[in-house]
């Protein structure tokens, strides 16, 4: 490793924590409430899902239609799992959502390899339908709570814990597409037959990218159950998958910055929007619809947004500037 | 011992035949040309030769393994390298991150040392960046390594493809019309680079091509296609002066 | 045995109106290559058309339907006009998403603009029920709904291969460039197909509403989603498979309801579309492509 590197881990552990010191001491002294606690934690879930999805669309390019089912099955698999054992905190909570997210894998895994040999429009098809079909066995069964939802779930989840899943998370994002994993995965995207070409086993990669994708989904369903204390399925529907998916393109195909800037900008449009909801939806979908004809690759395009790099330019420009 | 060998290999799609009985002998360090006129099958044979099309007739050979059912990625490993008649690069990825995935079937570190950067990480990054460096310097484009290969000019994106391909570390070296859409500039610059490739990398090269010059001007072994089917085979002498070749090509 | 026969009339009842509407999504996807999600939308706008027609100007059934077709087929130009003509040459992903924005769009404007609350239909027709044989009972509605949607699709038919409307249609979906080589306009023979897809969405959308006696915001999702997967099924693209791809549907459902579970229906559905897209993933009648390298 050399210096440079271990620079770069200084600089962003330290941005991370000052960030956080800071958040959770405006939450400390009231000036950010409960209200805005709340909505950033569901920012903080949706940031999870969104940058899965992202790495299943924006990255592996495959349309996925259907992530609000691996969501599902997280949350689910966490809960049941909280309820039916007596541990303490974090080991329920970090056992869960890896729980979760394994099993959610396991689905991912067992839709996934069937379904990538489809492309395209088809495997979103697919996995909307995979989505559904969740929903509905969610809906239906007994030992999830059926339509009445699953209650009782320990709160495990708070600002603290949901910062740094979401720090573990994009960490965890950036290190694997950095990786010759992540650019095997990118060159399936660019090109299929050139990337098998060139020796990339692509089935293999597909499946492996959709699974880590659906694992991370879990996982962010699982910390959305030990936040909300119930689960609806009938949340879970395909308008949900839609919301990640317009989030991912909103921030961006191909840029996890992008994706946690969409998911903290709409979290916040949302609830400002709440008190005329009727309106609401409507300006929504209408913000999509121009967004996508005017700018169509979303807001930071396949950009990543860095605080450090802007920094730098900044003080580069000001000693220019000072220099003449 | 040959490096790729087909015994009557033939390719039926849906009751039309588009390749029969195409059977062809390649030997360390040859330059061999495939040509034929426009619809005969050369590039349905590069995707037997490859694996992308599974022939429905025939035995494909790389040195004494059958590879008619290999998938092409693993007849990459095997040292088979292409290039593809309508250039595919990674258009949205820089030069050189188009170089070091050709290098992935060479590097083993796991997800987890990826993830927590261990140090068989950073030696094999370290490795393929330098090789890659090398092998872009090697072509005169180590400038332009951090370039999204889509905006490279157009016959620096043709190097590039080769220059992937080669990093793959290929024995035999497919090239399907390398010279499409070059002037007679860009095409003589092609013709020395392959001279190039084939000192440097010891590599054999099989290459589709219509531009007769090229083609002439520097295959030892020409062979020839019509409708799926050798038409004729030899040096590029009695390839000029053979009758069906001359039909062939005038319609005759 | 009975009831195994009334329940392939409800399947062929609920199963034509699916195909109707099925049949917009095909056509679209035919010849732009794009999943119309506003589709299932436009037949809620259908119902709403065809409801304040018969309920608030008190208009004859048959011309209700004629208005709401008329009304649909304009909206759904509109649609293709604003939202998806300026994203022709887009990547498909930037259509899909706007495609949701659309629905979304419309189904929150028809929130916004006739409240959530389902509106009851107005009984169109006297319903009655007609004993074909003991235990076996087809009402008149049932009849009508099965006539006109398969009046139309024969309709639908003769357009396509007889007209020179279709023969354009048909060029378009094959090959753009080379249609419009040969002369056909090829916007106006987008326009024609969208509004043709959305005027069949309309009766779908009524004929719906009057069999479950309501409208209201969303009612276009879910036998909007039931008969995009109906298309799916039946090979999208091919016409004859978004017909059949709507009866198989329509069985299945009935099906499932009347012998496994109701609850489970819409699960069995969406399942069977899983497995048919593996093993063939071109649908029942559609044709395998492959991609050339």
């Amino acid at each position: 490793m050399d210096k440079k590197v271990i620079s770069g881990y200084i600089k962003n552990i330290t941005a991370i924590m000052v960030v956080y010191a800071i958040i959770f001491y405006l939450i400390q002294i009231k000036v950010i409430n409960n209200y805005y606690n709340g909505i950033l934690i569901l920012a903080g879930i949706y940031i999870i899902v969104a940058a899965s999805l992202n790495l299943a669309t924006g990255y592996l390019g495959q349309l996925a239609l259907g992530h609000a089912g691996f969501m599902a099955i997280g949350a689910y698999t966490a809960a049941l799992f909280a309820i039916a054992v007596d541990l303490p905190k974090y080991v329920e909570l970090v056992a869960g959502l890896i729980l979760g997210g394994v099993v959610a894998g396991i689905f991912g895994l067992i839709i996934g390899i069937p379904a990538l040999r489809l492309r395209g429009d088809y495997l979103g098809i697919v996995t909307l339908g995979f989505g559904e079909i969740i929903r509905i066995a969610l809906l239906n069964l007994s030992f999830t709570g059926g339509a009445a939802g699953l209650k009782g779930i320990p709160r495990y989840v708070n600002f603290t814990e949901i910062y740094f899943l979401v720090v573990l998370v994009i960490a965890f994002l950036f290190a694997f597409i950095r990786s010759r994993h992540g650019r095997a995965i990118l060159s399936i995207k660019e090109d299929e037959i050139a990337a098998e070409s060139v020796g990339i086993p692509t089935t293999f990669y597909k499946v492996y990218g959709f699974v880590v994708s659906a694992f991370i989904a879990g996982v962010g369903g699982g910390a959305l159950g030990f936040y909300q204390r119930i689960l609806d399925p009938k949340k879970f529907n395909f308008m949900f998958s839609v919301e990640f998916f317009i989030i991912v393109v909103l921030g961006g195909m191909g840029s996890i910055t992008g994706t946690i800037l969409a998911a903290l900008a709409l979290a916040f449009i949302n609830e400002f929007l709440y008190s005329i909801d009727e309106l609401r939806l409507v300006i929504y979908a209408l913000t999509l619809i121009i967004l996508m004809i005017f700018k169509s690759d979303g807001l930071l395009g396949r950009k990543e947004f860095s605080l450090i790099k802007l920094l730098n330019r900044f003080s580069k420009k000001t000693k220019i500037e000072n220099a003449d | 011992m040959s490096l790729l060998k087909t015994e009557h290999i033939g390719m039926t799609f849906g009751g039309l035949k588009a390749v029969s009985d195409f059977s062809i002998e390649i030997n360390e360090n040859e330059l061999v040309g495939l040509i034929g006129p426009n619809g005969a099958g050369k590039t349905t044979i590069f995707n037997m030769l490859t694996g992308v099309y599974a022939p429905t007739e025939g035995k494909v050979f790389l040195g004494e393994t059958v590879v008619n059912k290999k998938k092409p990625y693993q007849i990459v490993t095997m040292g088979l390298g292409r290039t593809f008649q309508n250039i595919r690069l990674f258009k949205e990825l820089s030069v050189i991150d188009n170089i070091k995935i050709a290098f992935h079937k060479d590097m083993s570190y796991s997800t987890v040392s990826a993830v927590f950067r261990g140090k068989k990480y950073w030696k094999e990054e370290k490795e393929i960046d330098i090789k890659a460096r090398e092998l872009l310097g090697l072509f005169n484009m180590e400038e332009d390594a951090n370039v999204l290969s889509s905006n490279l000019p157009y016959g620096k994106q043709r190097k590039l493809e080769i220059c992937r391909a080669l990093a793959t570390n290929p024995k035999l070296l497919l090239l399907d019309e390398p010279a499409a859409g070059m002037n007679p500039q860009e095409t003589k610059e092609l013709m020395e680079t392959i001279a190039f490739i084939r000192e440097k990398f010891k590599v054999s090269i099989l290459l589709i091509e219509h531009d007769m010059s090229l083609v002439m001007g520097i295959c030892e072994r020409i062979i020839v296609i019509d409708y799926g089917r050798v038409i004729a085979a030899g040096t590029p002498d009695e390839i000029k002066s053979n009758e069906k070749v001359i039909g062939a090509y005038l319609g005759q | 045995m009975a009831q195994f026969i009334q329940q392939i009339i409800n399947g062929l009842n609920v199963g034509s109106i699916y195909a109707l509407i099925a049949l917009g999504y095909t056509m679209v996807y035919g010849i732009v290559k794009l999943i119309n999600f506003a589709h299932g939308d436009i037949l809620m706008i259908g119902a709403y058309f065809g409801f304040f027609a018969l309920a608030t100007f008190n208009v004859p059934f048959g011309l209700a339907l004629v208005i709401s077709m008329i009304l649909c087929a304009l909206v759904g130009m509109a649609i293709d006009r604003l939202a998806y003509k300026p994203l022709r040459n887009a990547p498909r992903i930037s259509a899909l998403i706007t495609a949701l924005g659309m629905s979304m769009l419309l189904q929150n404007l028809f929130r916004l603009l006739f409240g959530a609350q389902p509106r009851r239909m107005p009984a169109v027709i006297e319903l009655k029920r007609i004993e074909i044989a003991p235990g076996i009972a087809i009402s008149n509605l049932a009849i009508i709904t099965i006539l006109l949607s398969v009046g139309l699709m024969l309709l639908l038919e003769f357009v396509v291969k007889k007209t020179k409307t279709g023969k354009a249609m048909r060029a378009v979906s094959e090959d753009k460039a080379a249609a419009k080589l040969m002369g056909v306009n090829v916007d106006k023979t987008i326009s024609i197909t969208f509004a043709i897809g959305s005027a069949l969405g309309a009766v779908g959308g009524l004929l719906y509403a009057i069999n479950y006696y309501q409208v209201e915001p969303y009612m276009g999702m879910m036998p909007g989603l039931k008969a995009f997967v109906a298309a799916v099924l039946g090979g999208i693209g091919v016409l004859p498979g978004a017909m059949l791809g709507g009866f198989v549907i329509g069985l299945i459902e009935t099906l499932t309801k009347g012998y496994i579970s109701t609850t489970w229906a819409d699960a069995f559905v969406f399942g069977i579309l899983i497995i048919v897209l593996i093993f063939k993933p071109a649908g029942i009648l559609g044709k395998n492509t492959r991609e050339k390298v």
